[in-house]
């Protein structure tokens, strides 16, 4: 029994297949992006009861009873989250491809600091590679989250 | 300053929403419904030089879930290449592999595991070949050949002479000869190249391929399946990144999933993995640069002559194009009176060189740049003082800067650049550099660069635009030109919308579909502002004016005399007399001539080919240019080498999008800075060491330093609004900015990238010893 995003699905998976293969090929949830498939690049980071993980290194059996969260989850409605707001706001972005892992990266940061400094916030994304960017407006648009999300 | 409403604006970007919530996608994210769509993988070869005597398919073919197997000679002896003499290429290799990994075979099968399987159970009888694999010694006579017809393997070359540099260097108070090199970068996008293809047995091709200039891959298609292009489908997914090489072009896998689809009447999809893509991609060109630089007492500079070897790997690719990028703008942005190039690009078995992000120049540049400023220090001047003295004026509006080798600026910031980035306290403050802090010794650099924009070559050159105006006052900009993530698209929107007088949010732009946009060149040497805007905003201002005459006869005026702001339409002499937008966009549509409101426009820029051989004239339409500070610290010990801080002077004419321009010069500075310090393909004979993220290091957040940007406006009046590049000239100018400050840092000029902590430490043991032995200030 695997749940994504609130909504539980009981699925029967060969062993060797990763969740990103699952969330991917079997939930059709293509948000998630498979960059090299070896946990390096971070494209395919999900929540996985609240820690970030990369999808591509975790097996879907261990994925099994846990609660996982998608780039498809964050969004109530029409109304982003206020870490995808910001990234739209501050040129967070540019091809897209690193973003949906970034973001959640930048969600469970915020989740557990909800003001963190500018370190924190590089090394929280340390794990997500961005070959546009630069960084540097991701970091600008983290830190605006910052400003926007209750912390817990 | 004009006034505008739109343009200038720090406004999102149009694509930024599906990005965010992981709604836009991607090649791979493509599918069919399971039972029909097959997955293709390829089969690679292990020798880097080999000739193939035979494959031997049939145990492949015999697993169970396999539906069809291909070998190079199914394509039937065609080949492709960047131009008609270059076309030396094959899908995939027939009669022999010339480098590593290079694909011989392809499968569909049923999953992508099965396909997997089956290509190990493919047999290559291989004889293997003596190989070569640096580029000086393939020029030899009796080097192995790598391609049988061409003799001593050089695949390009090029000679020029401007002035006489000889005379000039005999001439000179001063002449420097020094040899650098560049580093097999990679463009190091995450998307992995992937193709999703249908060949439909009535005669069509549709492919969903990541192509950042997915016209090339049009015409690749219509010549190698020997269809006319009208039945040529490439419909663009969202990109994830570009910089040019491997997705301007098309691949083994392209032409596989295409031709296994059409012998299988199935669907096929390939996804390369990113192993593979890092072992096979077309990188950056090695290139040494032999660099000879003469200057008078005062530091003027009287003539550079380069001679450049560029390590070609197996085959020539779009190579022609970048050893004359490589020559060509070695005339900017410093004025020399005297300019000799010779350049080779020659083959051998490694990987394809080809197009990155700063594409040519950034390696004769870096060489010129650092060279220039050793001539400088062994004149005692300043580094400051040294550019200001050699830097090419602004040109008087109304008049052109010629270079010796007739490339034309109409606006030329690099002096505003340079004096903008020396006032900043980080300049300021460089009396008291070197500083050392325990282990590290920190230092601050200086460079100052070109890039061209609305780059030219050898065959179509201009974009074209549709503005179709909807009854209800929204509008279509349709064009054939790629946002690979650059921001295109929205600066695209924004000029529409500047034109027509409504908001952005009221443009919806089309990707890619070659069935209906129109024909583009493609995303490559930042053409697609300058070009493809130029395009939009005359296919904006024709509908504008189709929209204009409805509502002059409206209200029986003349239409010159009707304005469009802010989504009003009203008339200048009368604003009582007024209309939304909408209704004016619904009068046009139903009452007017009865004719469709349609804007079409095609860019004129820059429609002259390039010449190739003498390099006589402009390789773009306008130029960028770049002053940039970096700030550095070595730690003596281990040698590494920490950035914190750039300061980043850019003259890319009138901003349009400052938010995206910030993000390219952002982004192009941090790839330039891996490629300074980090990024390399570690090649043992042929064989790619690092074809991993883990090993072939990019820069992480954690290694990113905090970037000051600076505006240097110039209007330029060869772009729409008077822009020009902004997405390459930070990977041209951060190289030779971090290898100033590492000097500065040192005392020692490095002239290889990338620039290791290996090279460091031993560079500092054997040029500075007295900096390693004590901890006092040097």
């Amino acid at each position: 029994m695997l749940t994504v995003n609130g909504k539980s699905y009981e699925l029967s998976v060969s062993p060797w297949r990763t969740l990103l293969e699952v969330i991917r090929e079997d939930l059709g949830l293509t948000g998630t992006k498979e960059g090299c498939h070896l946990g390096e690049c971070g494209a395919c980071t999900v929540i996985m009861d609240g820690k970030t993980v990369n999808s591509c290194l975790v097996l879907a059996t261990e994925a099994d009873g846990k609660q996982v969260t998608t780039i498809e989850g964050l969004a109530d409605g029409d109304k982003l989250h206020p870490v995808q707001q910001a990234f739209v706001d501050h040129g967070g972005l540019q091809c897209g491809f690193c973003t949906p892992g970034m973001i959640m990266s930048a969600k469970v940061l915020l989740d557990e600091k909800p003001d963190p400094s500018k370190e924190e916030i590089k090394r929280a994304i340390a794990g997500n590679m961005c070959r546009c960017t630069g960084y540097t407006k991701i970091i600008e648009s983290i830190k605006a989250a910052a400003g926007n999300v209750e912390g817990k | 300053m004009a006034e505008f409403s739109v343009i200038g604006e720090r406004l999102p970007r149009v694509d930024a929403r599906e990005k965010v919530t992981g709604k836009a996608k991607y090649a791979a994210d493509y599918s069919f419904p399971k039972p029909d769509m097959l997955w293709c993988k390829l089969s690679r070869s292990p020798y880097p030089h080999a000739r193939i005597l035979n494959i031997d398919t049939s145990a492949a073919e015999r697993l169970s879930g396999v539906k069809a197997v291909v070998t190079g000679k199914d394509f039937g002896g065609w080949t492709w290449g960047w131009m008609p003499a270059t076309r030396d290429e094959p899908p995939l290799a027939v009669d022999k592999v010339r480098y590593m990994a290079e694909a011989v075979a392809g499968v569909a099968a049923i999953d992508e595991d099965t396909a997997e399987e089956a290509c190990e159970l493919i047999k290559v009888d291989y004889e293997e070949l003596p190989s070569v694999f640096d580029p000086e010694k393939a020029m030899k006579d009796g080097a192995p050949k790598v391609h049988d017809y061409v003799k001593n393997n050089i695949s390009v070359e090029y000679h020029w002479n401007f002035g006489d540099a000889d005379k000039a260097f005999a001439e000179s108070y001063i002449v420097r000869e020094d040899r650098f090199k560049t580093s097999r970068a990679t463009h190091g996008y995450l998307e992995p190249p992937a193709i999703l293809a249908y060949y439909d047995p009535t005669g069509y091709i549709t492919v969903w391929a990541a192509k950042q200039s997915p016209y090339f891959h049009y015409r690749h298609l219509s010549a190698c399946f020997k269809l006319p292009l009208s039945k040529i489908r490439v419909i663009q997914p969202f990109i994830g990144g570009g910089f040019g090489g491997t997705k301007n072009d098309s691949l083994a896998g392209d032409f596989c999933a295409v031709l296994l689809s059409k012998l299988t009447g199935r669907p096929v999809k390939y996804v390369e993995s990113m192993e593979e893509e890092l072992m096979t991609s077309r990188r950056r060109h090695s290139m040494i640069v032999y660099s000879k630089m003469g200057a008078k007492k005062d530091g003027a500079l009287t003539a550079i002559h380069h001679r450049v070897i560029a390590d070609g790997g197996g085959y020539t690719a779009v190579g022609p194009l970048s050893i004359y990028l490589a020559g060509f703008a070695t005339t900017l942005p410093y004025k020399l009176p005297n300019f000799k190039y010779d350049a080779y690009r020659v083959f051998t078995n490694n990987p394809i060189g080809a197009a990155m992000r700063g594409h040519g120049i950034t390696h004769t540049r870096f060489a010129a740049e650092i060279q220039m400023e050793m001539i400088a220090e062994e004149l005692g001047i300043d580094p400051v003082e040294m550019r200001m003295r050699n830097a090419i004026d602004n040109p008087k509006p109304g008049t052109v800067y010629e270079t010796i080798n007739k490339v034309t600026l109409k606006t030329c910031g690099i002096k505003e650049a340079i004096r903008k980035v020396a006032e900043t306290p980080i300049w300021r403050d460089r009396d008291r550099t070197p500083v050392k802090e325990g282990d590290i010794s920190w230092g601050v650099g200086l460079s100052g660069t070109s890039y061209l924009g609305g780059a030219r070559q050898m065959g179509h050159q201009s974009c074209a635009a549709i503005v179709r105006i909807c009854e209800d006052g929204t509008v279509n900009l349709i064009t054939g030109a790629t946002d690979c993530g650059q921001g295109s698209d929205t600066v695209l929107c924004m000029i529409a919308a500047e034109e027509l007088g409504i908001e952005l949010k009221d443009i919806d732009i089309k990707r890619v579909d070659t069935a209906y946009t129109p024909v583009d060149p493609g995303s490559y040497g930042s053409r697609v502002t300058i070009l493809a805007g130029q395009a939009t905003q005359k296919a904006a201002r024709e509908a504008k004016k189709q929209l204009l005459e409805a509502a002059a006869k409206t209200w029986q005026v003349a239409p010159e005399d009707i304005e469009i702001r802010h989504r009003k339409v009203f008339v200048v002499s009368d604003p009582e007399k007024s209309m939304p937008f909408g209704k004016l966009a619904r009068i046009a549509c139903y009452s007017g001539t009865g004719a469709v409101i349609l804007g079409t426009g095609y860019s004129s820029y820059g429609v002259e080919p390039l010449d190739l051989t003498n390099g006589i004239g402009n390789g773009g339409t306008s130029y960028s240019f770049t002053a940039q500070l970096a700030k550095v610290g070595v730690d003596i010990e281990t040698g590494k080498i920490t950035v914190t801080n750039f300061t980043i002077a850019s003259d890319c004419g009138r901003l349009l999008s400052p938010i995206t321009a910030e993000g390219q010069i952002e982004g192009g500075a941090i790839q330039g800075l891996g490629q300074t310090l980090y990024e390399d393909f570690v090649m043992d004979k042929g064989k790619t060491l690092n074809p991993s993220f883990l090993d072939y290091k990019m820069p992480l957040s954690m290694d990113v330093p905090d970037i000051e940007l600076i505006d240097v406006v110039t209007d330029d009046p060869d772009g729409p609004f008077g822009a020009k590049e902004a997405s390459e000239g930070s990977i041209v100018s951060t190289p030779p900015a971090v290898v100033s400050a590492i000097h500065n840092a040192t005392g020692i000029w490095f002239k290889e990238l990338p620039i290791t902590p290996e090279k460091v430490v031993k560079a500092l043991r054997e040029k500075a010893p007295e900096l390693v032995g004590n901890g006092n200030s040097p």
